[in-house]
């Protein structure tokens, strides 16, 4: 038995891995609970989505006086992302907590619920990202090559996630009330991240802080930018990506310390 | 070939309660240099499983007897790798399959059918051994047309026989049950005990947690009692039986 905490960590990810058609399985059940027996089902997200885009889009406009097509798309993709981020965040801290039955029964490689949670979120990103070619013909802004490397961007974006998750799950496993600071954190972040307000109007020193210092920040353009027909910065890469090598080893050996004890906190 | 080797393991539970398992607590006891901790430890640890030394081989039907709360649960869980022990040592060769909860996982709003995928990934079978087997398991559970159903329209007696159907479809070297699982009406109690004598036979190792002299007697050939978390008694069947069940009348 190996018992250096990164390959305790390493097994369990690969194992996990491993298992990806339970983790699908798991991730779509989750979707089909929340919408059966609706008519609508899964695109009552896509739905709600919309109306929240519509209202928010155009009251803002109108505050921050931006034309409508510009703002709109910007407000759209910012928000359908947003959602995603925020909620494997959130969701991230229950993960282990709400497995606490299989988790006791089952020796199942407990990353599997991570998978499942992020899997789940993406699922419900794709019933989202729907509303961004209707609002983009709405308001005539065409879209060229470069949306392409918003796939990267996303991929990218979803392993930092997914190491917060990784992170957040065990400690929230441990003490109960992380879950409702981390909320706390997430809506504090929400406003200062540029997803309602666009960056250009923040005079330049002010947004230098709040940007470049912004982690989410960066992930969001790696993902936003190319949507919106620009290149996002070669900062914006570079953190990204350094973020996500570094953060995965670090959860990893953190899991790893663990990853043991987790079964006994539940 | 499949082989269980235990030694000298423990397991501690650590206890949160309310109070302990928040961070401020946490906080204040470490800004205060644990002061305030004076009245309440702040993890009390309760020993579930005190320096068990085994060894189980192919062929042993270890039943696992003692009072409730001796820790026969924490031991199955310790078998089938769910825990891992706060000291000593555990070696497990082998797939270990667990009959414990075979209701795990079932989504009531979701078809038989569903279900039947659902319960077969987490024990951990493929898409295609299910698929294969999925005819077999709507005929043996006597589901007929509610295999398309969800769930909840089921009576519990299919409940069960559906549970019951995929959670015996895995063949593993090493078996764990908590009491032998015995479901339905008397037709189908036939059908199913044959299921399990078959399942029994083909394992390597069996452990089964029982309350049952009878049980303990017709299904193992070894048997540890356990008292207080510590091996009491670890013997043949017959003489554990024998000890434990004559005590306790």
């Amino acid at each position: 038995m190996q018992n250096n905490p990164f390959s305790i960590a390493w097994l369990d990810v690969t194992a996990a891995v491993k298992r990806h058609t339970l983790i699908a399985l798991l991730g779509w059940q989750d979707i089909q609970q929340r919408y059966r027996r609706s008519a609508l089902g899964p695109f009552w997200l896509t739905l709600s989505m919309s109306v929240m885009i519509g209202t928010i889009g155009l009251v803002f406009s109108q505050i921050f006086k931006t034309p409508t097509q510009d703002f709109l798309p910007f407000i759209a993709i910012g928000i359908i992302l947003w959602t995603f981020i925020s909620n494997v965040i959130n969701e991230g801290c229950h993960s282990f907590i709400v497995a606490e039955n299989i988790i006791k029964q089952l020796p199942i490689p407990l990353f599997v619920h991570i998978l499942r949670m992020v899997w789940r979120n993406i699922l419900t990103l794709a019933h989202n990202i729907v509303i961004l070619p209707i609002v983009l013909i709405v308001v005539g802004k065409p879209v060229g090559l470069v949306a392409l490397l918003s796939i990267p961007g996303f991929i990218l974006a979803t392993i930092n996630l997914t190491w917060v998750a990784l992170i957040l799950a065990t400690i929230c496993a441990r003490y109960r009330d992380m879950p409702q600071m981390i909320a706390s954190v997430i809506q504090i972040l929400f406003y200062l991240t540029p997803i309602i307000w666009m960056p250009q109007t923040m005079s330049a020193h002010v947004s230098s802080y709040l940007l470049d210092l912004n982690p989410v920040y960066h992930l969001i353009e790696i993902m936003r930018a190319p949507l919106l027909g620009s290149m996002p910065t070669a900062t914006n890469w570079l953190v990204s990506i350094a973020m996500a090598v570094i953060g995965s080893v670090l959860a990893l050996t953190f899991y790893g310390n663990y990853r043991r004890r987790i079964a006994y906190w539940l | 070939m499949a082989r269980i080797e235990f030694n000298n393991v423990s397991v501690d539970f650590p206890i949160y309660n309310a109070n302990s398992r928040s961070l401020k607590n946490h906080l204040i006891k470490v800004a205060t240099g644990g002061q305030l901790n004076t009245d309440q430890q702040g993890r009390v640890l309760v020993r579930a499983l005190e320096d068990l030394t085994f060894t189980m081989q192919d062929g042993d039907r270890v039943g696992l007897v003692g009072h409730n709360g001796a820790g026969k649960s924490t031991l199955l869980r310790l078998l089938s790798g769910v825990y891992f022990p706060s000291g000593g040592t555990v070696k497990i060769d082998g797939e270990v399959g667990s009959l414990i909860d075979i209701s795990l996982g079932i989504d009531h709003e979701a078809t038989g059918r569903e279900n039947i995928y659902i319960r077969g990934s987490l024990l951990g079978l493929s898409k295609a051994v299910i698929k294969e087997n999925i005819d077999e398991i709507i005929e043996f559970s006597e589901l007929g047309g509610f295999a398309d159903m969800p769930v909840r329209t089921y009576s519990s007696g299919m409940h069960l026989r559906l549970a019951f159907a995929v959670s015996t479809i895995v063949h593993p070297q090493i078996l764990l049950m908590d009491e032998w699982l015995s479901v339905g009406d008397e037709g189908f109690k036939e059908k199913a005990k044959a299921r399990m004598n078959d399942l029994v036979h083909k394992t390597n190792i069996l452990v089964i947690a029982t309350h049952s002299k009878e049980q303990l007697l017709q299904t193992c050939n070894r048997a540890i009692w356990l008292e207080h978390g510590k091996i009491r008694m670890i013997d043949d069947a017959a003489n554990v039986a024998a000890a434990y069940f004559d005590k306790k009348v």
